[in-house]
């Protein structure tokens, strides 16, 4: 039971989200156009090369061969923000770095997301919380799309936040809102 | 050559007070931690790290940490040195009363690498080293308000413990 729902939940993500219906001299398809745009974007997702600390070391372990996210359409990594619209805060962040995070974000081209990667981004972190330099959890600075604890979070942990971002994006109206504000 | 193998040898602890008592006699000797440890005031500071660090028999050309330590009613400056010619270390502490407004002599003049230790001790501490090349703060933002190291430090982002 649990093998075919696991199954069928992969189904779910790789299928071409609309019905496809054959015919002698080809098929045609019915989907909404919101759907296609998303199911596209969340299978190419651009992530940042951002790393601050200890967790950014996790994070290169889940690009590299052995936890490789472009297996689930995560592609490479950009170095700049104009190329990429997701962004991964691995690390603590302190209030120098603060500006330099909103100033990265501000740059990202819409629609863009911000995975929060281990205790640090979420809340300054077990060990460097009630300092004078640490920021209390990036979302004073940034909104986040999700939220990954752990110290550091497993590559796995990070995969699923990812994989969980995708469905958020497949469950979004980006294209709608933009044709609704024209 | 025998009398250069003779001058080129590590004094022992004893030696070392010996030695540091010919050049500074009002010192006092801390020998509860692995290196000798001599505490003398603020101001005696650089007349006696430049014999330490001249004189043949100790030469002192290594300075490998500098830190202060805040006691609420004075700050403590520690100079962690070393003689790589003759292998051995030593602990001078001076010792800055002045809380409000602590001043020390730079020792950049004696170790160059004294300039970025004394800035960041700048930075966290407060203290203001004379003669000093370049003070500015180092880690932290030039409009930071305060020294965060200093027991007596308040931020509105800390929790009071």
């Amino acid at each position: 039971m649990e093998e075919r729902s696991v199954e069928m939940g992969l189904k779910d993500k790789l299928e071409f989200p609309g019905q496809i219906h054959e015919t002698p001299d080809g098929g045609f398809m019915i989907t909404k156009l919101d759907d296609v745009i998303n199911w596209a974007r969340s299978n190419s997702i651009w992530p940042l090369a951002f790393g601050t600390s200890c967790c950014a070391i996790e994070m290169m372990h889940t690009v590299n061969a052995k936890y490789d996210w472009s297996r689930f359409g995560f592609e490479v990594m950009r170095a700049t923000p104009r190329q990429s619209d997701l962004i991964i805060v691995s690390g603590t962040i302190v209030m120098k770095m603060a500006p330099v995070l909103k100033r990265l974000y501000d740059q990202m081209p819409e629609p863009k997301y911000v995975i929060a990667m281990g205790a640090c981004t979420i809340s300054g972190g077990p060990f460097f919380y009630n300092t004078y330099s640490v920021v209390k959890g990036i979302d004073h600075i940034i909104p986040v799309d999700v939220y990954v604890p752990g110290c550091p979070p497993r590559p796995e942990a990070l995969l699923h936040s990812m994989i969980t971002l995708q469905e958020k994006i497949k469950n979004d109206a980006y294209y709608r809102t933009q044709v609704d504000k024209k | 050559m025998i009398s250069v193998l003779n001058t080129i040898r590590t004094m022992t602890k004893e030696e070392l007070k010996y030695s540091f008592t010919q050049i500074f006699p009002a010192v006092t000797f801390d020998e509860s931690g692995e290196f000798l440890v001599a505490i003398i005031p603020s101001e005696e500071l650089l007349p006696v790290m430049k014999e330490l660090r001249s004189k043949p028999e100790l030469y002192f050309d290594y300075l490998f940490c500098e830190t202060c330590i805040d006691w609420k009613d004075h700050l403590m400056m520690v100079y962690f040195l070393n003689s790589k010619t003759h292998n051995h270390t030593l602990v001078v502490k001076a010792k800055i009363t002045d809380t409000l407004n602590p001043q020390i002599e730079s020792v950049y003049d004696i170790w160059k690498t004294a300039e970025l230790n004394e800035d960041e001790i700048f930075d966290l501490f407060g203290v203001r080293f004379l003669n000093h090349p370049n003070l500015r703060r180092l880690f932290l933002e030039e409009d930071w308000v305060g020294f965060p190291l200093r027991k007596n430090y308040v931020d509105e982002h800390m929790i009071e413990l």
